[in-house]
């Protein structure tokens, strides 16, 4: 994935040519909060649609990189096939077997394929337990090693992940935000799993440590073949660790397709918006280039939009927009991989700013609202 | 907010359900031996026996002892008579509450003018020789048991003064107010000031603990920053939000104190609910038990409603569901 | 963004993982060392530490220390002990802190009282402790129905005129020791229950919980080794401050006559029991309180200091200011 290792970068890169198996299938995924109220006994009053609708897959060796702005259900979905919420409504398989809803104790062999690195350095490490113990729990709980060989074996991780294997007796508190995510990091390979779910892993960590996680990532995926879920909401970040992009906007997927496809060719319209954002770092291109701006906020996952759930900020959207969700599919000449839902996508050349919608969206509020550079660079 | 007090309110009648039962259950179904011989005490006579038997209906299996018991109560307001001076439980009760009442509300009066100053003073000016008083102040407050203080205060106040001449404070008693207010304030200024000192210690610390991080917040410093005088920054914006806490335990220690302050009762002699709840328990006199816990366990319950009731208007954060 | 470019310059700045230097101090230190090394500063707690090691001291060897004195708790000297017109005598050479009512030595009385005291207090803390903290922490985790019927459990909990019903209970199951630490129990674990949840409940939604369930752990597992060793310095502080609540507790019952049955001399008995003469004999009310407040306020002050070691949160909002 980095510069530093071209071949394997373009190997892995190119899925069209030479994709791996399926190793994850994600169909219909739906996960819904209820919200209740009440004393004693507590009714459901609303429900939050934090994810709604999701298919995926994901190919072993590959890394897809899922974006979105916060509260878009990424996470959600990660958890969802991390197992820790039950949910609603779809399936999940991993490796051909089906993994929906298992109970705790069918569930333990899976967990040790599928592991999850989380975002905060400092909240997903017990500030209460040494840093070996840490790294040593997948080990315990699934009874893998003991004592002197469990030592040795965490000791390896920390040399592993650029650690100093002496600092196995200290606490959380006495590393840096990009060690604690190193520990992070261990701590999911210790079992030496499949497929790695990356919770927006760097979105913590100052830019220069950044790069430094990112590499180890890329690193590790070569040496021990992971698949990695890579979520974020910063496109430069994903764009360079991934080969596989979706895009998703209030539970849903919006666009998704091979890295160079979707961000050469963007076909939805909030796709257009969010690269839009994106800062280009040479003045002259970036004074030519529209900023698109969006209408609204983000409406609240508790009462979705009907239809696209895009359509009440989208510049393209028209009636059928309000009435039906389109379905993702590929689009005009675009490839089978990339898949696109939306009624209108955009032609190549076009300029969305300069759309305007057919419907009334006055009830999203004013035209000021988002700008989304805050969110698309991560900062 | 209708419907949050509402709910409120059938939980604490669920509460005091719980509590009349589990009274019940304890001198009925736990309390050993044979009951009406209990309840009748030393000095028991057939027909006192007998008339315990047919008043609480021994005879009949304790749930629908209890359940008569409960009839009674709901239906005429009828706890019972009590068993030593054959007086209507409910009548004893209202004439001991005036002098807890009079003790609790004057307490408490006395408790938060001094508590909040203290906490506030100690506040504004941390680690201060200031603080370090108040915090000595507050701890040895919370450290002195309330019997402790109640019996150095009538050494000091009561026997000290008269051996030397001065009787101003009577020893023991309670003198209502509406007979003669200055009397009552003589009879209760003892009393008063034992369980305002007491409490003014746990009142100064919260103020402080609770000041102090409020003045912590953004927007304090932003009241600061844009120039507000510090008394108006600490008055206006600190104390409001840094009372509520203040307001929860207040609420609480003068419910609980309205059903009966038992111990400077004790200490000073003041016949109140909370006296009268010793005697009978020593006595063994099982209405005036009953009575009285009821009594004080609807205090609590009342206090907790209107705590939370204050606390959703005084802080803005907390919405009722 | 130049991601090469960026991990060269945090290479230089050594702000890599790997340390390329041996790195001395290899053992890291426990958050609770680093608690106990910013305790050891604070003068005012190590010096009420040192109280109440005493105090365990004299309790453990209370029998020793009369032999020594010479003076069994419960020997009465008739004699030497009373004055002629029946009072009791003042310290002296004899009866350092002087004797009682019927000739007993009040130092060796309150030798043995303070085995009562902490008994109670300890014991009674530590069960209050064991049921608060398993049923806190099963609300807080588990939420949802068990949550709201272990919450509501509490609040009946609190909402007893315990006082009031701890006499009760005592009256009807006769006082002894065993009553005493239960009835004290029974009544303050909701208060540590409440505190517990609150801080599960914000235990719960960190990632390091999530981590520990994505690798399969249990929710024993996840209570046990992610949430209770996080509740350590609350709970530790909490009981610290509970203990005293405890030992004034006893000593209210004692002082009532429902405590530890005499002639088991008790710091609250013997106050009681000064009452009728501590007019003329003013020490025998003096020492037995001094015992007893000497007794909290050192747990108060070491439980503050041990909140301002184990939270130090508490001193950076000083800081702020």
């Amino acid at each position: 994935m980095t510069a530093a290792q071209p071949e394997v970068d373009h190997a892995g890169r190119d899925v069209n040519t030479q994709a791996g198996d399926v190793l994850l299938k994600v169909e219909g995924a739906k996960k819904y909060f209820p919200i209740k109220q009440g004393i004693i006994f507590q009714k459901e009053v609303a429900r939050v649609h934090a994810v709604d609708g999701v298919d995926l897959e994901v190919r072993s060796g590959e890394t897809l990189g899922l974006v979105g702005e916060t509260g878009c259900g990424k996470s959600t979905l990660a958890r969802l096939i991390a197992g820790l919420y039950p949910m609603t409504a779809g399936t999940v398989s991993f490796d051909g077997s089906d993994i929906t809803n298992l109970s705790r104790k069918k569930m333990r062999p899976f967990r040790r394929d599928i592991q999850m690195i989380f975002q905060d350095p400092y909240g997903s490490l017990n500030p209460r337990r040494r840093v070996g113990s840490i790294i040593g729990d997948p080990f315990d709980i699934h009874g893998v090693a003991d004592g002197a060989e469990r030592k040795k074996r965490v000791q390896e991780l920390m040399e592993v992940v650029g650690l100093n294997p002496e600092h196995f007796n200290r606490f959380p508190a006495e590393f840096s935000g990009g060690q604690r995510q190193r520990i992070g990091v261990a701590r999911a390979l210790a079992l030496r799993p499949k497929l790695i779910i990356c919770d927006e892993p760097v979105s913590a960590l100052d830019v220069s440590i950044q790069a430094q996680v990112i590499n180890l990532l890329d690193d590790l995926q070569n040496e021990f073949g992971l698949t990695y879920i890579f979520i974020a909401h910063d496109l430069s970040v994903v764009r360079h660790v991934s080969d596989r992009v979706a895009v998703m906007y209030l539970g849903k997927i919006m666009e998704t397709g091979p890295v160079d496809d979707l961000y050469g060719l963007p076909r939805h319209p909030y796709t257009n918006a969010l690269l839009s954002a994106v800062p280009i770092p040479d003045p002259d291109r970036a004074d030519s280039r529209e900023r698109i701006i969006l209408r609204g906020d983000v409406p609240s996952p508790v009462n979705p939009p009907t239809g696209c759930p895009f359509h009440p900020r989208c510049p393209k959207a028209q009636d059928i927009c309000v009435q039906e969700m389109p379905p993702l599919e590929p689009v005009f000449v675009d490839p089978p991989t990339h898949r696109t839902a939306c009624h209108f996508p955009v032609p190549e050349g076009e300029d969305i700013s300069q759309c305007t919608p057919g419907i009334d969206q006055s009830g999203t509020g004013p035209l000021v609202g988002a700008d989304l550079s805050a969110i698309t660079t991560g900062s | 907010m209708g419907r949050f007090i509402v709910r409120r309110a059938l939980f604490g009648l669920v509460v005091l359900t719980i509590i009349s039962f589990a009274v019940f259950w304890l001198f009925f179904v736990f309390a050993p031996g044979d009951k009406a011989g209990n309840f009748c005490g030393k000095n028991c006579t057939p027909e006192r026996l007998a008339q315990i038997r047919a008043l609480y209906h021994l005879d009949e299996p304790w749930y629908s002892q209890y359940w008569l018991y409960v009839k009674r109560l709901v239906l005429h307001g009828d706890l019972g008579y009590s068993f030593t001076n054959q007086t209507p439980v409910r009548s004893i009760i209202f004439d001991r509450a005036p002098a807890t009442a009079s003790l609790a509300l004057g307490a408490a009066v006395i408790w938060l003018s001094l508590g909040i100053p203290i906490g506030i003073l100690a506040a504004t000016k941390p680690r201060s020789l200031r603080d370090r008083a108040a915090t000595i102040f507050a701890l040895g407050g919370l450290s002195i048991p309330t019997f402790v203080l109640g019996l150095v205060m009538l050494y000091l106040f009561f026997y000290q003064l008269t051996i030397h001449g001065v009787a101003f404070f009577p020893g023991n008693g309670y003198a209502p107010l509406t007979e003669n207010p200055w009397e009552w304030v003589k009879h209760l200024i003892l009393p008063w000031f034992t369980l305002a000192i007491v409490s003014a210690a746990s009142y100064s610390r919260i103020t402080r603990g609770s000041l102090l991080e409020v003045l912590g917040e953004d927007y304090i410093r932003t009241a600061r920053a844009k120039g507000l005088s510090e008394r108006r920054v600490i008055y206006r914006h600190g104390l409001r939000s840094a009372l509520t806490p203040v307001v929860t335990l207040l609420g609480i220690d003068v419910g609980t104190l309205l059903g009966g302050a038992i111990v400077t009762e004790q200490v000073f002699g003041l016949q109140g609910i909370g006296q009268t709840a010793v005697q009978a328990v020593i006595n063994g006199d099982l209405p005036i038990i009953f009575g009285t816990v009821l009594f004080a366990a609807v205090f609590i319950v009342v206090a907790n409603i209107l705590v939370d009731i204050a606390y959703a208007m005084l802080d803005a954060r907390v919405r009722l569901a | 963004m130049t991601l090469i470019a960026a991990d060269e310059v945090a290479e230089q700045k050594g702000g890599g993982g790997k340390d390329p230097q041996p790195t001395k101090a290899i053992e890291g230190r426990a958050p609770l060392q680093l608690a106990w090394a910013r305790l050891r500063k604070d003068k005012v707690s190590l010096a009420c530490l040192g109280v109440i090691v005493l105090l365990v001291l004299v309790a453990i060897f209370a029998n020793q220390l009369t032999d020594l004195i010479g003076h069994p708790p419960n020997e009465q000297y008739r004699d030497e002990g009373l004055q002629p017109n029946g009072l009791p005598v003042a310290p002296s050479s004899f009866f350092w802190l002087g004797g009682d009512e019927v000739g007993r030595d009040v130092l060796s009385r309150i030798i043995h009282g303070a085995r009562v005291s902490l008994l109670v207090g300890v014991v009674a803390t530590a069960f209050a402790v064991l049921i608060g903290v398993t049923i806190g922490t099963m609300a807080g985790y588990f939420g949802g129905v068990i949550d709201t019927f272990l919450s509501r459990t509490m609040d009946v909990f609190l909402s007893f005129p315990f006082l009031l019903f701890a006499i009760s209970l005592v009256a009807v199951k006769g006082a002894s020791l065993r009553i005493s630490i239960f009835v004290i129990a029974f009544f303050i674990w909701a208060n540590v229950g409440r505190i517990v949840r609150g801080q599960v409940l914000s235990i719960r939604e960190k990632e390091y919980v999530e981590a520990a369930r994505s690798l399969g752990a249990s929710d024993l597992r996840i209570m046990v080794v992610d949430v209770i060793p996080n509740l350590v310095a609350p709970v530790i502080v909490y009981s610290t401050l509970l203990i005293p609540t405890a030992i004034v507790f006893e000593a209210t019952l004692s002082f009532l006559g429902l405590g530890v049955p005499i002639p088991t001399p008790t710091w609250g008995n013997m106050i009681a029991t000064s009452q009728s003469t501590y007019l003329q004999a003013p020490w025998y009310l003096l020492f037995p309180s001094l015992a007893l407040f000497i007794t909290t306020l050192a747990f108060n002050l070491l439980g503050d200091g041990l909140r301002d070691a184990l939270d130090p949160r508490a001193a950076r909002v000083l800081a702020r200011k």
